[in-house]
């Protein structure tokens, strides 16, 4: 089966200067693959890295060995060693990221959040508004809700608005880190829905879940990452 | 605007380095900022940001290095080597300047209308009623109401002020923006708003911009990338995300765990 992101001999160790220089290694030696279609889980406890593995292939935490690489139809690019601006172009244009808490932007109303990213690339925000707004209501959010900036909104409805952000761009990589969990039984079939959509569109989504009914119910292959989980 | 423009910088800093007698201003800085990207330039009073800032703005001269600009003809060019007019163009029509103290960037005793309107008669615009309304829409914009066009600056809340710079310095639709401090000096819910619509318009416009700030919200929020400087060197420079969440040197450690917690 073809492959969209592949990781080799990814390690990543954190540097605290502040504490004299203490090294914490996190992850050495990650390697695995995702295909079009299909939704790999990365699993193990709290601590084992996971968070960091994905940060890594969104160019948000750098990779100090190994190469994480994201095939597409004009060759791979290598985000462990990637321009910044290269990196920015992915994330609009394949690497689609769902954090585990929705960075609120001051004044700005949910809807546009929402759509944002659709509009950074490329589409009118006429349109983008109007598929916003249809994920909105999949996931539950009030209409009355769509025009307030979502730093008031309860927990639940922050991750759901950030869960819309990421699922409306139609992008090859999805990458989900604990999206179901501060959402209730019916919203968590929504999402186990739209991740199922997805996949049958030929997105690649790599996921944290720790809700073993939303594990099951998405995972094509499990990765366990104790086993790149560095000695200390 | 094709693809190969949009990779092609607009600004190039090569081995930047600034002397003030025995003083450092800055050393040794290279950088490229392309079409719509913002570059963030952080570090503590002193480290030499704002020395930089007017290096490649073409306020200060440079001791050793060169800055290269790619004209709206299509042509890059070492500012050094513009003549008055060229400069003069740039200054009033493809580059905007944002200081901290609106006062240095507005003529405080004009009226609104008018300190937005200059900069489009510079560019040979004479028509009362156009330059009128496209300050009235400018106003607009920044979110001043319209109905204080004819006062003067002088009249105006600090917040206000600093939206009537920037709408001053848009008019012309310029291609790179420099901005020192442009929240400064704010309070803080002021901050948030003028934050907020410079957001707006960087995207809305595709501005290129270098924002010189101490306040790492301020380039988390509007900036692609970061620099991080201290005595007068370039420490680190990257993706924002990255600098901010992932800092290596010993000095963004510290400038990061320095944030207090909203």
């Amino acid at each position: 089966m073809p492959t969209v992101l592949e990781l080799n001999g990814v390690s990543k160790t954190f540097t605290m200067h502040l504490q004299g220089g203490l090294r914490l290694p996190v992850v050495s030696g990650v390697a695995f693959a995702a295909a079009p279609g299909e939704c790999v889980v990365l699993a193990g406890p709290s601590g084992a890295g996971k968070s960091s593995i994905l940060k890594m292939i969104f160019g948000t935490y750098r990779c100090d060995a190994g190469q994480i690489l994201v095939h597409r139809d004009d060759g791979a690019i290598d985000v462990a060693a990637a321009e910044p601006r290269q990196i920015l172009a992915l994330r609009r244009h394949c690497l689609g990221y769902v954090s585990q808490f929705l960075r609120a932007v001051p004044r700005v109303a949910a809807i546009d959040v929402v759509a944002e990213p659709l509009v950074a690339a490329g589409t009118s925000r006429e349109s983008a508004r109007q598929q916003a707004a249809d994920l909105l209501t999949r996931l539950n959010i009030p209409q009355r809700l769509w025009p307030l900036p979502p730093a008031t909104f309860s927990g639940g409805e922050q991750q759901r608005v950030n869960i819309a952000r990421g699922f409306l761009s139609d992008l090859p990589i999805l990458l989900l880190d604990e999206p179901t969990a501060s959402l209730d039984a019916g919203n968590r079939a929504v999402v186990v829905d739209l991740v199922a959509e997805k996949k049958r569109r030929g997105t690649a989504v790599v996921a944290i879940v720790h809700d073993d009914d939303v594990r099951s119910a998405i995972a094509d292959r499990l990765v366990d990452v104790t086993r790149f989980t560095a000695a200390a | 605007m094709t693809s190969r423009d949009a990779d092609r910088p607009l600004l190039v800093a090569e081995g930047v380095s600034k002397w003030y007698g025995r003083q450092l201003g800055c050393r040794d800085v290279s950088f490229a900022l392309h079409p719509g990207e913002v570059i963030a330039v952080v570090g503590e009073s002193g480290s030499g940001k704002t020395t930089l800032l007017q290096l490649v703005a073409s306020q200060l001269e440079p001791t050793s290095g060169r800055v290269l600009y790619c004209m709206r003809d299509g042509v890059t060019r070492d500012l050094a080597s513009l003549g008055e007019a060229q400069r003069r163009f740039l200054n009033r029509t493809d580059w905007g300047y944002v200081h901290q103290d609106p006062a240095c960037g507005l003529r405080m005793t004009v009226s609104a209308g008018a300190n937005v309107g200059e900069r489009l008669m510079a560019l040979g615009e004479r028509h009362y009623g156009r330059i009128r309304a496209a300050a009235g829409d400018w106003l607009g914009r920044v979110e001043i109401d319209q109905g204080r066009i004819d006062d003067a600056p002088l009249t105006y809340s600090g917040g206000m002020r600093q939206r009537l710079q920037i709408a001053r310095n848009l008019v012309t639709r310029p291609r790179l923006v420099f901005m020192d401090e442009p929240t400064g000096g704010l309070d803080v819910s002021v901050q948030a708003r003028l934050l907020d619509l410079l957001r707006g318009l960087v995207a809305e416009l595709s501005l290129a911009a270098v924002i010189v700030t101490h306040d790492l919200a301020v380039a988390r929020l509007l900036s692609h990338r970061t620099m991080v400087m201290k005595n007068g060197e370039v420490v680190e420079i990257g993706l924002t995300d990255q600098v901010l969440e992932d800092p290596r040197e010993a000095y963004t450690q510290l400038l990061v765990s320095s944030i207090l917690p909203p």
